[in-house]
C-alpha cells in the first residue's frame, strides 16, 4: 500500500460518536424538541392518562363519530373535485398557450398564500344565499354556506395548489412526440391518454391527492368560518376538538385530537410511500 | 392573407387527428379549468376588495386606524420577528444534516420535519397546550419560574413558529443535494473553517432557496390561525393576531373590519406571489445564461 492512500484512508475514517454532534445538530434538536417533539409528547402522555374503555367511550361518542362521518366523507370529495381538476389544470398549463396562462399559473399558489380566516370570511360571503355566487344556487334550494357543501368548497380551496404542483413538473418531462408516436401507430385519443400518458403521472397525482386529503381533513380556518358547526350536521372533527377546548373539556378534546394526529401520520407515511414510488417510477 | 390553421400545431399530428376536434378539445378544457378557478378561487379573491371598500375609503382606512387593528398588525409582526429568523436559522442547520451527513433515521427526521406539514393546526394548538398549558405537563416548573406562555405572547410565537416550521429546510435540502459538496471539500482542503465554508461557498449558492423559503416561512407566519385560535385568550386589543381579528370581526357583523384586514393580509399573500414569480423568473434566466 501507498503512503498516499493510507492517508486517503485516515481522511475518510468515520467519525466517532462526539464528532457527529455539531452545532447543527444541537439546534435541530434543540428548535424540534421545545417546538414539536415535547409538546408531541406531553399530548400522547395526557391521552395515557384515560384507560382504553374510557379512550374508547370518547372517541366513539355520536357526536364524535359523525365529525368523522363528515371530515372524512367531505375532505374525499374535496381531494377528487382536486384530483380531476387540479390534473386538468396542470395539463391546460403544460401543453397549451392560450392568453391569461401566466395569470392561471401565478394564482394557483394563491391558496397557500392566503391566510385561511379570509379564505373563510370570503367565501362564507360570496357562498351565502344573497352572495355574489350563493344567489344562484338559492332559487333551487341548494344551500352552499353553513352546509356540508360550504365545508367541501372550503377544503377544495385550501388544498387546490397540491395536485397541480405535484404533477405539472412530472407532466413537463413527458414528451409530446411520445403521444405522436401512440397515434401515428392507430390509437385511439382514450388509448393515447389511458396507456401513454397517464401511466408516468399517477404517483404525481395520488402523492397530490394524499396531500390534498390530508390538508382538507385537518383544515379548521376556512371551514370554522363558511360551517353552521351543528353537530350532525356540519360539524368537523377540528371544529369539535376546538369547541371542546373552549368548553375546557380537556379530555375530550385529547382524544379526538389524537384520533386526527393518528390519521394525519398515516397519510404522512402514505405520501412518503407514493413519493418513493414516484422516484422508483422514474429511474 | 390566407388563414393558415396547420401552423399553430406540429405537422406530424394533423395527419392523424382531425384538428378541428383537437383545437375544440383545447378551448372546452382551458374554459373548464378557468370556470373552476373562477368559481372557487377567482370570484371569492376578488370579493375580499369589494367587501373592504364598500364604504368607501374612509371606512376602510377607519378600520385600518383602529386601535384594535393596530394591536393586532403589532402582536402579528412581532409573531413573525420571533418566529422566521428561529426557522431560518433551524432550516438551514436541518437542510446542512440531512443533505451532508449520512445516517441511519435520516428519512425519518426529514418525515418529522414535515410533521407540521400534515398536523391540523387545531391539534398542534392542543400540543402546545398539553406542555405549557394551566394543566400542561411542564406547568409546575412555568409557575415556579412565573413564565406565562399560553394566553400570552410566547404561546402565540410558539405557534407561528410551529406552522412554518419545515420551509426553509424543504426548499433548502434539495438544492444542497444537488449542488453536492465538492466545493466545501475543496475549501475545507484548502484550510477553511467549518463557519468560512458555510458563509463563503454554501451560502451563495444556496441564497435563492433560502429567500425562497423565507418568503413562505413569512407567509404562513403572518396567516397562522388555528392554532394560535387555541393558544391565545383572543383579547382584543391584546392577545389578538390579524387572523383572530378577521375571525372575531365578522363574527361581530363587523364586515367592513374583517374585510378591510383581510385586504392588508391578502395584499401580503400577492405581494409573497409576486416576489416568488420574480425569484423564478431570475433563477430561470440565471440557469438558462449557463
Amino acid at each position: 500500500m501507498t503512503l498516499a492512500s493510507t492517508e486517503f484512508c485516515q481522511f475518510n475514517r468515520p467519525k466517532t460518536v462526539l464528532q457527529k454532534v455539531s452545532i447543527p445538530w444541537i439546534v435541530v434538536f434543540t428548535h424540534m424538541s421545545v417546538i414539536l417533539l415535547l409538546p408531541l409528547v406531553a399530548l400522547l402522555l395526557r391521552a395515557l392518562v384515560l384507560n382504553p374503555a374510557q379512550f374508547w367511550a370518547l372517541a366513539t361518542t355520536p357526536v364524535a363519530l359523525s365529525t368523522y362521518n363528515i371530515t372524512f366523507g367531505t375532505a374525499t370529495v374535496a381531494a377528487i373535485v382536486n384530483m380531476l381538476m387540479g390534473t386538468l389544470t396542470a395539463w391546460v398549463l403544460v401543453r397549451y398557450e392560450f392568453p391569461g396562462k401566466r395569470f392561471l399559473d401565478g394564482i394557483v399558489d394563491l391558496p397557500f398564500a392566503l391566510p385561511t380566516a379570509v379564505a373563510g370570511v370570503t367565501l362564507a360571503t360570496v357562498y351565502n344565499q344573497s352572495g355574489w355566487l350563493g344567489q344562484f344556487f338559492a332559487p333551487f334550494g341548494i344551500q352552499i354556506a353553513f352546509s356540508r357543501v360550504g365545508v367541501a368548497i372550503a377544503m377544495i380551496f385550501v388544498s387546490l395548489p397540491f395536485v397541480v404542483r405535484t404533477v405539472q413538473p412530472v407532466l413537463q418531462e413527458v414528451e409530446p412526440t411520445i403521444e405522436e408516436a401512440a397515434w401515428s401507430l392507430g390509437a385511439s385519443q382514450f388509448d393515447t391518454f389511458w396507456k401513454v400518458i397517464l401511466p408516468p403521472i399517477i404517483p404525481a397525482i395520488l402523492t397530490g391527492t394524499a396531500q390534498a386529503f390530508a390538508r382538507a381533513v385537518g383544515e379548521f380556518g376556512s371551514v370554522v368560518l363558511i360551517a353552521a358547526n351543528i353537530p350532525f350536521q356540519d360539524l368537523i372533527a377540528p371544529v369539535l376538538v376546538f369547541q371542546r377546548i373552549e368548553g375546557a373539556d380537556i379530555p375530550g378534546a385529547t382524544v379526538i385530537g389524537l384520533v386526527l394526529l393518528l390519521l394525519s401520520l398515516i397519510l404522512l407515511l402514505i405520501i412518503n410511500l407514493l413519493q418513493a414510488w414516484g422516484r422508483r417510477y422514474d429511474a | 392573407m390566407t388563414l393558415n390553421l396547420d401552423a399553430q400545431v406540429p405537422m406530424g399530428e394533423t395527419t392523424v387527428q382531425p384538428k378541428a376536434q383537437r383545437e375544440w378539445a383545447k378551448i372546452g378544457l382551458i374554459l373548464l379549468v378557468f370556470a373552476f378557478f373562477t368559481v372557487i378561487l377567482i370570484v371569492p379573491v376578488i370579493y375580499v376588495f369589494v367587501g373592504a371598500f364598500k364604504n368607501g375609503l374612509t371606512g376602510f382606512l377607519g378600520t385600518l386606524s383602529s386601535r384594535e387593528f393596530l394591536n393586532a398588525l403589532r402582536l402579528t409582526l412581532m409573531a413573525v420577528a420571533v418566529a422566521v429568523p428561529l426557522n431560518v436559522i433551524f432550516g438551514l442547520c436541518a437542510a446542512l444534516v440531512i443533505a451532508r451527513k449520512s445516517f441511519r433515521g435520516r428519512t425519518f427526521l426529514l418525515s418529522v420535519i414535515d410533521l407540521p406539514f400534515s398536523i391540523s393546526p387545531v391539534v398542534a394548538g392542543l400540543m402546545l397546550v398539553s406542555l405549557y398549558g394551566r394543566q400542561g405537563l411542564l406547568n409546575p416548573v412555568l409557575q415556579a419560574i412565573d413564565l406565562k406562555i399560553i394566553f400570552s405572547f410566547p404561546g402565540i410565537a410558539l405557534a407561528t413558529i410551529l406552522g412554518g416550521m419545515p420551509f426553509v429546510a424543504r426548499e433548502v435540502i434539495p438544492v444542497l443535494e444537488e449542488i453536492g459538496s465538492e466545493e466545501e471539500e475543496a475549501a475545507k482542503t484548502l484550510g477553511a473553517s467549518g463557519w468560512q465554508t458555510f458563509w463563503r461557498v454554501t451560502l451563495p449558492s444556496i441564497r435563492w432557496a433560502l429567500v425562497y423559503g423565507i418568503i413562505l416561512t413569512t407567509a404562513r407566519a403572518m396567516g397562522e390561525f388555528g392554532s394560535i385560535a387555541i393558544v391565545s385568550s383572543n383579547l382584543i386589543g391584546r392577545t389578538q393576531t390579524l387572523t383572530l381579528f378577521v375571525d372575531s370581526a365578522y363574527r361581530n357583523y363587523d364586515s367592513q373590519g374583517a374585510f378591510a384586514t383581510a385586504v392588508v393580509l391578502a395584499g401580503m399573500a400577492a405581494l409573497t406571489l409576486v416576489i416568488k414569480q420574480v425569484l423564478e423568473h431570475l433563477y430561470a434566466q440565471r440557469h438558462t445564461v449557463k
